[in-house]
């Protein structure tokens, strides 16, 4: 699909196609839709899909995620801990729990849905089942 | 304070001043947590997609100069169909007192955050000084 021909051989291009998916309606808003942290991206891979968010500071065991048909559910803490006499002179860094629900618009096949969790951004990788998948028709 | 609260969303910050990068693309400021306790100044960056290899850390100047690249070859092969926040490098600089000892400071990365631990020279330190 050349939608962005050269959007990936530099950073600017890949920053820009970004752009232009912000918030497209392939995501709509259900009710399940809880929390809205942490942010997501979405995207596709041939025929499955991807789940992005930036998630730095939460450690593996703060962080659980849940898929029950089409939804998606990431929940957990994060703490941000200062030593206890310290003085703190500046703080950024937000805490707190978050519990987010998403509903995708494919059919997952829940068996083979993968996660990896690297450097602070979390990776969902949805396999589209295989039912869901487009067929082509030959004319006869 | 306690975790209990509802985690709330901060829109990343784009880098306002770009010097000296040739190379196009968005920079943005990582969130920074900076706390003080008798023996040194620790610094929290928050850089998710960081690895340690690709942070530069560099002191010039009484500044401390800290730049994380993030590695956005996994995007190549995959298209946005919805998104909700950009990426890019990070890059952030803090001007230095004189009370800190450059030559120990130490940094380490876990989970996308970056942790300066900038000691303070000795003189700099609290003493107790004994009545007689």
């Amino acid at each position: 699909m050349a939608l962005f021909p050269d959007a990936f051989g530099s950073l600017m291009g890949l920053q820009n196609a970004l752009d232009a998916f912000r918030r497209s309606d392939w995501l709509q808003t259900s009710p399940s839709a809880g929390g809205s942290y942490p942010p997501l991206n979405v995207f596709r891979k041939g025929e499955d899909f991807a789940l992005v968010a930036e998630v730095p500071g939460i450690s593996r065991s703060d962080l659980e995620i849940q898929i029950k048909g089409r939804t998606v559910r990431l929940s957990g803490t994060k703490l941000v801990k200062y030593p206890e006499k310290a003085s703190v002179h500046r703080r950024e860094r937000l805490q707190g729990r978050f519990d987010r629900s998403i509903t995708l618009p494919i059919e997952v096949d829940q068996d083979r849905v993968t996660a990896e969790c690297r450097d602070g951004v979390l990776a969902i990788t949805l396999p589209r089942a295989e039912r869901d998948k487009p067929r082509s028709i030959r004319i006869g | 304070m306690s975790g209990s609260q509802e985690l709330a969303v901060r829109e990343k910050q784009e880098l306002a001043q770009q010097e000296e990068k040739t190379v196009p693309g968005r920079y943005y400021v990582p969130a920074a947590d900076i706390f003080e306790t008798d023996e040194a100044l620790t610094l929290l960056l928050e850089m998710p997609g960081v690895s340690k290899d690709n942070v530069d850390i560099q002191i010039e100047n009484d500044v401390l100069r800290v730049e994380g690249k993030i590695d956005y070859s996994a995007y190549k092969e995959i298209e946005p169909v919805y998104t909700e926040y950009n990426i890019g490098h990070f890059a952030r600089a803090f001007e230095l007192s004189n009370k800190i000892d450059r030559d120990a400071i130490t940094a380490g990365v876990e989970d996308g955050v970056l942790t300066l631990t900038l000691p303070k020279v000795k003189e700099a330190m609290p003493r107790k000084i004994p009545v007689n």
